[in-house]
């Protein structure tokens, strides 16, 4: 207790704003906050409301209820395939994306020949946006022109993009090139901090590489851990660009941000129906969100 | 507690510096502010006294460079201005709605048929029924696709295109393949190419909206064209046996189609046409023509879709019209009305056609002499048409069409058998749909 009690003093007390001091605060915490709320939150909650409505973006809105998932759930065909892409998409990016980034980060982080090339080599697809990726993709796998189908040659083509069970898997390849050398980046940075003092003192106890890099190194990347996860939860939950820039996310290549943008977009918008897509993306994210959050808060309260 | 050490002393120097970075911050804010209302500051100015307004979705080189020099034929006629806003094609129709509920220009470019009804029943588009008591030159087939719902006129018509199937006249003449006239005939011709070792239809779904063209015709030639428009309005079922059997029926053609149309686009298709390495495809009046070099442009020909049903025979020509509409909104409301008489001349028609050959006026008054035997063609087959449908999306409503159909067509592309499964999908979305609002 009197410890604190001291510490408190050394602290400079509550300070006395002026009025002058309130406006410029206010003005200051205002303008962001006013934008929050008319940019985030606004949308959010309107988005939520708006799902349980029909509104075509011109007449009235009527209340519908529950109608808008039930419909969502029981009769629109493309829900649940988009659903499982999502998980696909997040289950690709997490367990091959990212851990393959790793070991590419690991490998040219202990000086490999020509790591400067393979570095910028595999961070390149990352400088591209993805729309761009998609457009490569369709280079290299257009069934009838495409670079691919030319070099294996054959009297029976692949469909690469236009058959619905193989397209997904063509472009996670192509998510995932690009993810990985994102990923790669990130470790290759987080593996430059790490004390090498360490390492010797683990090499110098009899440590394997293998024990060392698990016992020590990985560990010490916690801060990175993290950020790579976040990272790859957002990527593959707002995948986008590359399906729409291919065929527009459709026969095959559903995801819940591409429902959301049929049905929402376009000349006469099923806006409420294309909110209740939204909300369970939304919903998805925060499962996500929240599980992070508690993570960090609890690590907080330990350190 | 502690005494304030940070607020000690207030000179004079710090309060002006405080207060003059407190003026900067306003001032920015005023910027800011400034940044998100002039734009419709800008947008509101864009129409007044001096001038007609024009909303273009005319985007591509060619139909802007055609509609620009029949704006200006207007402006030295009449001493008036158009003012022109061009917008990307495709974001014109995302954004048609709020376009037409904000300040919409005063007249601007659309489709007819069901996608101006739609507009006209949402009272966003002023009727013009008048001006069509004086207009020369339109079919009743044009009147109608010009009419909403509650029979008044909405649209100003200006040009069109046909769907057919399209073919090389050598080809034809090289292997002696025969014209079809019956659905019979025209299986037997794709059975005959197959032998000959060509694909018999070139096809290209990737974009969604081009194999809803041969869905449209094997309805209409098997069912009707009133059937096809009543399927469209959300009238009749879906799991229908009409629809059933036109769908049957497209599944028997299935082997003579090129594979892997989902994920091949329509030009790529059109390009194995012009390659001579298909025999025909079902496409519209501009699209396998660009896909041809210029020399072999005029070996390009077409024929009308087969009869299916002696009852319907070849009487309904898929045609989407294009046009001119006036907004609810209109500010200058005379002189958008000139425009409109303007544009609906035979005149107006021929100086737009004269720099864009792809499509094929409506006006009969229209000047066909500089016709290429193509466009003279297509102007016969519509003219010859007992009645006229738009196409899929422009038929039904486009929410349907564009987040049901397009899904359901290519569904049935890829797995042709299930088409009870399929035609109950779409009957359960329609029912929702179109019963939501």
């Amino acid at each position: 207790m009197p410890n604190t009690r001291a510490r408190r003093a050394k602290r400079p007390g509550p300070r006395h704003h002026t009025r002058r001091d309130l406006a410029v605060l206010g003005v200051l915490l205002g303008i962001p906050i006013l934008l929050d709320l008319a940019l985030i939150w606004g949308p959010t909650l309107a988005s939520v409301g708006l799902s349980f409505t029909t509104w075509d973006g011109i007449g009235a809105i009527h209340w519908a209820g529950l109608t808008n998932y039930d419909n969502l759930f029981t009769t629109y065909p493309q829900f649940w395939p988009a659903v499982r892409h999502n998980l696909l998409w997040l289950a690709a990016l997490g367990l091959l994306a990212a851990p393959f980034g790793l070991l590419l980060a690991v490998l040219i982080d202990r000086g490999v020949r020509f790591s400067r090339f393979y570095q910028s080599t595999l961070y390149m697809p990352v400088v591209l946006s993805l729309a761009v990726v998609g457009f490569i993709a369709q280079l290299i796998l257009s069934r009838d022109q495409g670079a691919l189908n030319a070099v294996i040659g054959g009297r029976n083509p692949t469909d690469w993009l236009g058959n619905p069970g193989l397209n997904i898997w063509m472009v996670l390849l192509a998510a995932c090139w690009r993810h990985t050398g994102y990923v790669m980046i990130l470790y290759l940075a987080g593996l430059k901090s790490v004390d090498p003092g360490l390492k010797e003192a683990a090499a110098l106890d009899g440590a394997s590489e293998r024990q060392a890099f698990f016992r020590i190194v990985l560990p010490t990347l916690r801060p990175v851990n993290v950020i790579v996860g976040v990272i790859t939860v957002i990527e593959s939950l707002r995948a986008f660009d590359i399906v729409y820039a291919i065929n527009k996310g459709r026969n095959g290549l559903e995801l819940l941000s591409v429902l959301v943008t049929d049905n929402i977009i376009g000349e006469a918008g099923r806006i409420g129906f294309g909110s209740a897509i939204a909300v369970v993306l939304l919903l998805v994210s925060l499962g996500f969100i929240v599980t992070y959050l508690v993570q960090e808060l609890r690590g907080e309260e330990r350190r | 507690m502690v005494q304030s050490t940070s607020s000690g002393s207030d000179t004079y120097g710090e309060a002006a510096g405080r207060r003059r970075s407190r003026r900067t911050l306003l001032r920015s804010a005023a910027l800011g502010a400034g940044a998100v209302a002039l734009p419709s500051l800008l947008a509101a100015c864009g129409s007044g006294p001096n001038g007609v307004t024009m909303g273009s979705n005319a985007s591509d080189a060619v139909p802007k460079k055609a509609f620009a020099e029949a704006f200006k034929a207007y402006e030295k006629k009449s001493k008036k201005t158009v003012r022109v806003n061009t917008v990307n094609h495709e974001n014109f129709q995302e954004n048609i709605n709020r376009y037409l509920q904000g300040s919409p220009d005063d007249v601007f470019m659309w489709f007819a048929g069901n996608r101006m009804q739609y507009f006209a029943q949402k009272g966003l588009l002023s009727d013009i029924s008048d001006l069509w008591q004086g207009f020369d030159g339109f079919s009743d087939a044009l009147k109608k696709q010009s009419t909403g719902r509650d029979g008044k006129q909405y649209l100003v018509p200006y040009y069109y295109y046909p769907w057919a199937v399209f073919h090389r006249k050598s080809v034809f003449r090289e292997k002696g393949y025969e014209i079809p006239k019956t659905f019979d005939q025209y299986r037997a011709l794709a059975r005959q190419m197959q032998k000959d070792g060509l694909v018999p239809f070139a096809f290209g779904d990737k974009d969604g909206w081009p194999a809803m063209g041969t869905f449209d015709y094997l309805n209409m030639r098997a069912n009707g064209y009133d059937f096809h428009i009543a399927l469209m309005s959300g009238q009749k079922a879906w799991n229908s046996p009409q629809v059933k059997q036109v769908f049957d029926l497209w599944r028997g053609l299935m082997p003579y189609h090129q594979k892997g149309a989902n994920g091949r686009t329509w030009q790529e298709a059109a390009q194995t046409l012009a390659q001579k390495k298909a025999g025909m495809t079902v496409l519209g009046l501009p699209h396998p023509g660009q896909q041809f070099s210029a020399a072999d442009r005029a070996d390009l020909d077409f024929f009308p879709f087969p009869e299916i049903d002696p009852a319907h025979g070849q009487d309904a020509v898929e045609a989407p019209v294009d046009g001119f509409l006036m907004s609810k909104k209109a500010k200058d409301k005379d002189g958008a009305r000139d425009l409109l008489k303007f544009l609906a001349t035979p005149t107006a028609e021929d100086i737009y056609l004269a720099s864009d050959p792809n499509n094929v006026a409506v006006n009969s008054g229209a000047d066909t002499a500089a016709y290429t035997p193509l466009q003279k063609k297509a102007v016969q087959l519509v003219s010859s048409a007992q009645q006229i449908s738009q196409f899929m999306d422009r038929d039904t409503r486009p929410d349907f069409a564009s987040t049901v159909m397009i899904q359901a067509i290519q569904q049935f592309l890829g797995a042709p058998d299930d088409i009870d499964g399929l035609v109950n999908d779409i009957e359960r979305q329609k029912k929702q749909i179109f019963s939501a609002t």
